[in-house]
């Protein structure tokens, strides 16, 4: 199973196995990890799985959607380019070792 | 130390006893739930699930791993069939189905509700389905299979939402709606008309004004309903879905205030101090201040209800007044909802009706309500972000479609 690694406000790193398909969303959720909220159960609705992407997997994952792209602007307080909604990004085998920062507005 | 007992496991029960134990509560928390699956999330019973394209296992709400790391014992497969509170007026016991006495503290209904039931002569034949639980959803996609034809009754949300499924897997498909317009309760008549014709275009036989009076079996099966009108519809399968009812018995059973749910306050303090609810089961003033109590079916309010039980229950004050959300998908139409537009007097519809992307704001003495979305997400979000900041978007302005919403969000003067 590929991993993501979630990098907490406090600078800890817990390490979470995804199952194939699953989306790093519902990854974290599912193993509470603090601050991926994860309200609308990976809709794409809700803006509350912000993460940001380590900069040398963000070519990996890819840029957002256009849905995505209209949250993240108005959805979160500090948006950047390795900005991502954890609900649109699925896990596989190429994303093994995938790192996300949890942002300061959702710890 | 009895600790906290939460009856209901689905979004709510599951939010208030993670919350609670964020809030730093170290007393025992029990979480029961009367399915026999490990919590999970209910919007895509109607949707992917149904369709097949997702399973139980990707919609788990928190790994049994998680709750039991958090010292939150899951209870699942019981039922909790009585309570009796302690003579002092603070704790009691529950009693469950299985024989299990859960002695608590304090005590949270996260009991959601159930279908309404259709009564008519027929309607307990095989191949008249509900849809609420995983259950039901697996019963009813095993059905759906085989079925060629199938008719939903019901023109709210989990109707069209299963309405679309059939129709994507080439059914032929019939809905029947009693009331003169589809989604009745949560949208304006202009939204309605576009569901009626988006339905309609893509195959859907959609019958306004117009109830199932019996249904006809064949082999003990269902073959055929009719309708008021007197038309008669071959049929595999029908789907119900004409709204839901609380589960209150538990509530009346301690004698609480009850009013078309479970009557909490915004801090989802029933009417005996000791117990709190949240939830579908619950009614309670509206979160932004409008008159009157709201029953909210949604999984934001599950969710931002429990945050606030579980905050009463560790001794803090944290009003539930987020702004409500909502979605539904229905083909590739994505529907977002922000706020409620119940009581408007006015409404600006942005966008184009006929390529299906657009959205309504709703006004109530030029004060913005709300908005539905259709294929929509930032004008959705725009609204959503106003209502937060208690600011506003002025209708002159929505109705400008060259410029970005989120351009047009203003404060509120304040004594304006």
């Amino acid at each position: 199973m590929p991993k993501v690694v979630f990098i907490t406000l406090g600078g800890a790193e817990r390490i979470v196995d995804a199952r194939h398909g699953e989306s790093v969303m519902s990854a974290a959720v599912r193993n509470g990890i603090p601050g991926i909220i994860g309200e609308c159960g990976g809709n794409c609705s809700c803006a509350t799985c912000h993460v940001y992407v380590s900069e040398d997997s963000i070519d990996d994952v890819g840029p957002a959607g256009d849905m995505e792209d209209d949250l993240l602007d108005l959805g979160v307080a500090d948006r950047r380019d390795t900005s991502r909604l954890a609900c649109q990004i699925s896990m596989t085998d190429a994303l093994d070792g995938l790192t996300v920062r949890i942002p300061e507005e959702q710890a | 130390m009895t600790g906290t007992l939460v009856i209901g496991a689905s979004q709510a029960g599951v939010q208030l006893a993670v919350s609670l134990r964020d809030c730093g509560d170290d007393a025992p928390i029990t979480l029961i739930g009367d399915e026999p699956h490990v919590p999970y999330q209910r919007p895509p019973l109607s949707k992917a699930y149904l369709h097949g394209t997702t399973d139980l296992e990707h919609m788990v709400l928190r790994a049994p791993d998680y709750l039991a790391d958090r010292d939150i014992t899951l209870i699942t497969g019981d039922r909790v069939d009585r309570i009796v509170m302690a003579a002092t007026g603070s704790g009691g016991e529950a009693v469950t189905t299985s024989g299990l006495h859960l002695a608590f503290e304090r005590l949270a209904l996260t009991v959601g509700a159930r279908p309404r039931l259709l009564t008519v002569p027929g309607s307990d034949v095989d191949g008249v389905r509900y849809l609420r639980t995983a259950d039901d959803a697996t019963t009813l996609r095993e059905l759906q299979a085989e079925a060629t034809a199938v008719v939903v009754v019901g023109g709210g949300f989990i109707g069209l939402e299963a309405a679309a499924v059939a129709r994507a897997q080439g059914k032929t498909v019939t809905v029947v709606e009693a009331g003169d317009r589809l989604i009745g309760r949560a949208v304006a008549p202009v939204v309605s008309e576009f569901y009626l014709a988006a339905h309609r275009r893509r195959g859907v036989d959609v019958r306004l004004g117009t109830q199932v009076v019996e249904v006809e079996q064949r082999d003990s099966r269902i073959s055929s309903v009719t309708l008021s009108d007197g038309t008669r519809i071959p049929t595999d399968l029908m789907i119900v879905g004409i709204g839901v009812e609380p589960c209150t018995e538990l509530a009346e059973q301690l004698g609480l205030e009850l009013s078309g749910g479970i009557v909490v306050d915004q801090f989802a303090r029933t009417s005996m101090a000791t117990v709190v609810a949240a939830g579908d089961c619950t009614v309670q003033p509206h979160p932004l201040g409008g008159d009157g109590l709201v029953r909210l079916e949604s999984v934001q309010n599950a969710v931002s209800q429990a945050k606030t039980a579980a905050a009463t229950l560790a001794g803090r004050h944290q009003p539930n007044v987020a702004v409500p959300w909502f979605w539904s998908d229905q083909y590739d139409l994505k529907l977002q909802i922000a706020g409620l537009s119940r009581g408007y007097d006015d409404y600006v519809v942005r966008g184009d009706v006929s390529a299906e992307t657009f959205s309504v704001l709703y006004y109530c003495n030029g004060e913005l309500l709300g908005a539905d979305a259709v294929n929509a997400g930032a004008d959705y979000m725009a609204v959503r972000k106003a209502l937060t900041q208690g600011a506003t978007i002025p209708a002159v302005a929505a109705a400008d479609e060259a410029t970005p919403l989120r351009e047009c969000i203003i404060p509120t003067a304040i004594g304006a």
